[in-house]
Formats: C-alpha cells, sequence, structure tokens
C-alpha cells in the first residue's frame, strides 16, 4: 500500500520524528530557543513509545543524564543551541572517551554568547570540531532541509552506535524553524543500526577489547549481566585507569583510526552542475538553499557554476573538495559566520584554486542575490 | 582484588566508608549485576574503580546527573552515587539540590573530608570557618555548609550522617539508604590526615579516629542534652525518613496510561 503520510512540520520536529524511528528511547536536556521544539515534541512523544524524557537542572546535566542512559543500552539524545552546546562540551568529550554513543543535536543560533537568540547562524562549526579539551574525533551532519533533518537525525544515531561515539546533528536556526511537507517513511524502509553487543558470558568480558580486525569493541549495556568500569580516564581494555603512556596511545590512538579509517562509509554530500563548473559555491545547512537559488540563477545565465554542498561537516570531504579545487578556478564559501568551514576549505585546497568568502554575522540569512553577485564579480 | 593497592593515602577514612557500602550492599543480598555504583573525581569519586559492579566514574561535580540518566532509563539498577564534598556540594550543587527535589531513587554519600585531596589541600564548601587550606592560607572566611540540613531542605526522603570512626553504624545507615524508595543522601564524615588534618594540626589518623569518636553524638541521645553539653559536638544519625512519590514511578504511570489503553 503506498503510504501517504506526509505531514508539515518544521525541521525541530523532524528531528524529533527521526530520532523515535530510529530507536530514541530517551531524551535528557534543558530548554533553549531555537531547539525548544526538540525537547516538547521528545516529552510529548516519548512516553507513548515506552522512553523517558527528562527536563535536568541545566544543560550540563542533560548530557550526563543522557550518557548514563546510554550506558543502560538505551539510544539516547539531547538537543540544545548555541550556550547549551558550550556548556556540554566537557561531558561531549567523555562521551568520545569512554565510547558511548548518543546523538546531540545543536540548533544553531547568532552570537557570541547569548547573541541574537532567534537569528539563524552557522557559527558552531569549529566549536563542533574543537569545543573539548583534548583530541578526539568528531562526526557532525548539516541538514539543509526538513525531510533531511529526519533522515539525518536516523543516519546520526546509525553512525553513533556503529562507532560508539557522540554524534553531533549541527542544524541552524533555518533549517530548525523552517516547514516543509514531508512524508514520514515507514519503519520497513529505514536502515536502522543498533550497537554490537558483546557475545560470551560476563566473566570474560573486556569492555574495552577490540576484536582482531577491528576498531570498535562491543558495548553491554549496564544491567546486562556485564559488570564492568567506565572512566573519563585513560583506561586499558577492562576499563580499569591506568597512568602508562603506551596504553594512553593505545587507545587516542584508536579513537582517532575507528573514524579516520571509515571516512568514505561517513562523508556525505550533494553535488549540482559540477562537472563543467568553473566556479563552485561550497555551502551547506540552511544556507545552501540560498546558494542552491544562485547557482541555477547562474546557470540560466550561461555561467559556469556548480555547488558543492558537505552534508558531513566532520570528518570534513577532503578528498572531495580537493579533487574539484583542480579544476575549478575559483571557490566561493557562504556561511553564516564571520568564516570558519572557509578555513577547512583553505587547508584542503592549499592554494590551488582561488578562494572567496561570504559571511554574515548580522543575524539575518545570505540571500540568493548577494551570492549570485559575488559569482559575477569573481567570475 | 586484583586492583589493589588503592591510590588513598595512609590512613585516609575512604577505604572505610567504601568498606561500609560494599558491606551494606552485601548484608541486603542485592545482585551485583543489578547494583551501579556512580562517581564524580575526586579522592572519593575512585572508590568504584575498586568495586565488583557497574561502575562509572564520571566528570566533576555531574555523578548524580549521570545516575538520574542510568535510573531513569532502568529503573531496576539499585544506583548508588559515591561523591565527596566538592563534588558534591560545590560544582555539582545544582545537580544534588535537583536530585533531592525529583526524590528519585538513588543513594547518594558523600564522602566528606573537609578539604580538596586531590588537588591538594584547597578549601572546599564544608572546610569550617577559620581553618586553613592552599588556597586560604589565611583561615578559611567561607561558612560550611551542613549536608543534612542541605539535602532535607531540598526535599531528600532519608537524610543520615554516619563517620569512619563508627563504621557499624554506618553499614546500618547506608543499607536504609538503599531500602528508601526515594532520594536518600548519607554524610559520611571521613578523615584526612595528609591535607587537612596536617594542615590544621590535628594529628594523626588516629587522632582524627579519636576526635571523631569523642564529638559525634548521635541525633537521639542529642534529643536529651542540653545546647551547653552538644558545645562543639556534632550529630550522627538519622535525621530524616519520610515517603513521598518516587520519580520513576511517577514516570513509569505516566508510560502506562499510553501503553495500557491500546
Amino acid at each position: 500500500m503506498k503510504n501517504n503520510n506526509i505531514k508539515l512540520m518544521q525541521g525541530n520536529e523532524a528531528v524529533v520524528e527521526g530520532a523515535i524511528a530510529a530507536g530514541m528511547r530517551f531524551y535528557g536536556g534543558y530548554p533553549i530557543t531555537p531547539s525548544t521544539e526538540i525537547a516538547e515534541g521528545s516529552a510529548q512523544k516519548l512516553p507513548r513509545v515506552g522512553g523517558k524524557f527528562i527536563q535536568m537542572e541545566d544543560e550540563i546535566g542533560g548530557m550526563a543524564a543522557t550518557i548514563g542512559a546510554a550506558l543502560t543500552g538505551v539510544k539516547a539524545m539531547t538537543a540544545t543551541s548555541g550556550p547549551g552546546f558550550s556548556l556540554k562540551q566537557e561531558n561531549i568529550g567523555y562521551a568520545a572517551m569512554a565510547e558511548i554513543p548518543c546523538v546531540i543535536v545543536n540548533v544553531q543560533r547568532h552570537g557570541p554568547s547569548t547573541g541574537l537568540p532567534t537569528s539563524p547562524s552557522q557559527g558552531d562549526v569549529m566549536q563542533a570540531k574543537w569545543g573539548t579539551h583534548g583530541d578526539h574525533p568528531v562526526i557532525a551532519l548539516a541538514p539543509s532541509s526538513v525531510k533531511e533533518a529526519f533522515d539525518i537525525t536516523v543516519r546520526a544515531f546509525n553512525l553513533a552506535e556503529k562507532y560508539r561515539t557522540p554524534v553531533i546533528l549541527l542544524m541552524d536556526e533555518i533549517v530548525g524553524h523552517m516547514r516543509e511537507g514531508i512524508r514520514i517513511p515507514d519503519a520497513s524502509e529505514l536502515e536502522i543500526v543498533d550497537r554490537k553487543k558483546p557475545a560470551g558470558n560476563g566473566e570474560d568480558y573486556l569492555a574495552y577489547k577490540v576484536a582482531e580486525g577491528e576498531s570498535v569493541p562491543p558495548m553491554a549495556g549496564f544491567g546486562d549481566g556485564y559488570r564492568y568500569h567506565v572512566t573519563g580516564l585513560v583506561h586499558d581494555e577492562s576499563g580499569f585507569p591506568v597512568n602508562s603512556n603506551a596504553v594512553a596511545d593505545k587507545l587516542c590512538t584508536r579513537l582517532m583510526t575507528k573514524i579516520e579509517d571509515n571516512i568514505d562509509d561517513i562523508v556525505t554530500y550533494e553535488e549540482l552542475y559540477m562537472e563543467d563548473a568553473e566556479i563552485v559555491v561550497v555551502s551547506y545547512g540552511g544556507t545552501a538553499r540560498s546558494a542552491k537559488s544562485a547557482v541555477k540563477k547562474a546557470r540560466e545565465k550561461g555561467l559556469k557554476v556548480g555547488m558543492f554542498r558537505p552534508i558531513t561537516i566532520w570528518p570534513f570531504p577532503e578528498k572531495q573538495v580537493k579533487e574539484f579545487a583542480q579544476k575549478a578556478k575559483g571557490i566561493i564559501v557562504a556561511e553564516l559566520n564571520y568564516g570558519q568551514l572557509v578555513l577547512e576549505v583553505e587547508r584542503v585546497v592549499k592554494g590551488s584554486s582561488d578562494i572567496f568568502h561570504i559571511g554574515k554575522v548580522d543575524g539575518d540569512i545570505i540571500t540568493p542575490d548577494e551570492i549570485l553577485s559575488k559569482i559575477e564579480e569573481v567570475i | 582484588m586484583d586492583k589493589l593497592p588503592h591510590i588513598w593515602c595512609p590512613g585516609c577514612g575512604h577505604g572505610i566508608l567504601m568498606r561500609s557500602i560494599a558491606q551494606a550492599i552485601e548484608n541486603l543480598g542485592l545482585d551485583k549485576d543489578k547494583v551501579c555504583i556512580v562517581s564524580g573525581i575526586g579522592c572519593s569519586s575512585r572508590a568504584p574503580g575498586y568495586m565488583d559492579f557497574n561502575t562509572l566514574h564520571t566528570t566533576h561535580g555531574r555523578a548524580l546527573a549521570f545516575a538520574t540518566g542510568v535510573k531513569l532509563a532502568r529503573p531496576e539498577l539499585e544506583v548508588i552515587v559515591i561523591t565527596g564534598d566538592g563534588d558534591a556540594t560545590a560544582i555539582g550543587g545544582n545537580h544534588l539540590i535537583h536530585a533531592c527535589r525529583r526524590n528519585i531513587n538513588i543513594t547518594t554519600i558523600v564522602f566528606n573530608n573537609n578539604i580538596y585531596g586531590m588537588t591538594g589541600g584547597q578549601y572546599s564548601p564544608t572546610t569550617p570557618t577559620g581553618e586553613l587550606g592552599t588556597t586560604a592560607p589565611y583561615g578559611n572566611i567561607d561558612r560550611p555548609f551542613n549536608i543534612p540540613e542541605l539535602a532535607a531542605a531540598a526535599g531528600a526522603t532519608y537524610v543520615a550522617r554516619g563517620t569512619a570512626y563508627h563504621a557499624n553504624q554506618l553499614i546500618k545507615l547506608v543499607e536504609k539508604g538503599i531500602q528508601n524508595k526515594g532520594f536518600s543522601l548519607i554524610e559520611g564524615v571521613s578523615v584526612c590526615p595528609t591535607y587537612y588534618g596536617r594542615k590544621n594540626k590535628k594529628g594523626s589518623a588516629v587522632d582524627i579516629m579519636k576526635w571523631q569518636k569523642d564529638h559525634a553524638v548521635d541525633v537521639k541521645v542529642a534529643e536529651k542534652l542540653s545546647p551547653e553539653q552538644l558545645e562543639g559536638k556534632f550529630l550522627i544519625g538519622e535525621f530524616k525518613n519520610a515517603t513521598a512519590p518516587e520519580y520513576t514511578e511517577e514516570y513509569q504511570k505516566i508510560i502506562d496510561r499510553f501503553t495500557k489503553e491500546r
């Protein structure tokens, strides 16, 4: 039977739908504009599927409760915006170190500090990557539409479970609050990944022992009969803290390589008119919608312009950007900040193409015309 | 036992407090697979690493927030939090009062050594006024928290205080805390001869234990004593044992409303 489950909804509401479809059964958070609808939707829907919602006393507690819940075996999520994302950082680092799968939604808003709370921004790109202390890999995904907010939330859970790592859904206020009609897919249409559980009995279980040829250890839930220790300290295969250079090196290197070695599985992107593009517009999230419109208008004028939209922001799609930078005369990076992802483009391109930046920090969106005039200026 | 020797200093009271928790769990016959011990950061918070349960050593001050996630997601687990005076009442003070307010079924044992031990002897929210710490070189001017009073006022349903000296009593208090269906807080007065004791000329670990013996008065005995007789003394025993709706049960009722209707 044809699925006619078409609904008009906000990006934030689609995140809740996607999360529950992916198996989310716990939400711990603290309300903050413009992410609030995610908390509200989770509060309403979770108990109806046997899940739990809790409004904690602050953003730090929201992240902590999310990790605690994930450790018992459930799929857990928290959502926030700019200032709340800053508060969550220490515990995001904990989840990376202790390898606890969870999803953190950051509906970006204007900043720094409280900024313009209801205005869009893409100013947390670097915070998503470098927000906590120490080196660890980051997976961050940026949807551009309400439909994608659904699909990419499902994917965020899948990646979190597969790689036992926190995954950041890097939304922006444009996508969070825009309304579009989307078709909610049947459960049977979705690919759902669950974390790998240990085989054998609890006596032999080493929580952080990686099987030969693999990089992610299987994870038992607290209460499943596998007693073990979890800590943010450097730990051996049993989970017990050890003060050893060799163990630290092995652990921290594995945390990096489990992501680095699977870049092709994690990185996704969208391309438009890239075959013969002399100028490439790079943009993501809500801004990519203006870019798409500008590129189409440029093509109507006969200009050879293409668009590259990273959906996976971190890890950055280095290979793809390097490749088109060899052919393009110029790259325009459009983003709602003073220049963040453009730094990554510059790092990867290493001078093989001219790079231009359109940034905006006044709380308004970047319009298609602003991008089009930049295209006409540089072509 | 293969994790011994532990990291605590000779004379530290934390081993006695940890043992009282293990003994209480044993006495109650709890299933080890269903016990989860959560801690934050600090001397006290290294205890779970030595205990054979599901153990979680979290970030500084956040033990109760992590524990809340564990307990709400899986209420059948017996969740016990081990935390220090700084962990519980300074950086984690907000989580503490809200866990008390929710009356979530978690038992918290605060290992109070009146000092920041792991960072080398700075004053904590329970360092008595006038005493010394490395960050209070001229005497502490802060007023200390009374942890049981704080917890009781915030809504905890079981509140008690024991000491490292009164080890047998402490085991009983922890047992009763675990049996309470709601948020329980037991303060365990510890011994820190290395930083608090040495800095404030309290003598050896044995001297500090003797001080606990001589100055602790059970709350029931204290009822019959005059203010003069209680001068310079501190109270131990059971301060509050009340009932109130428990958080995870209240949430389950909401789930049941939707899932049983069908």
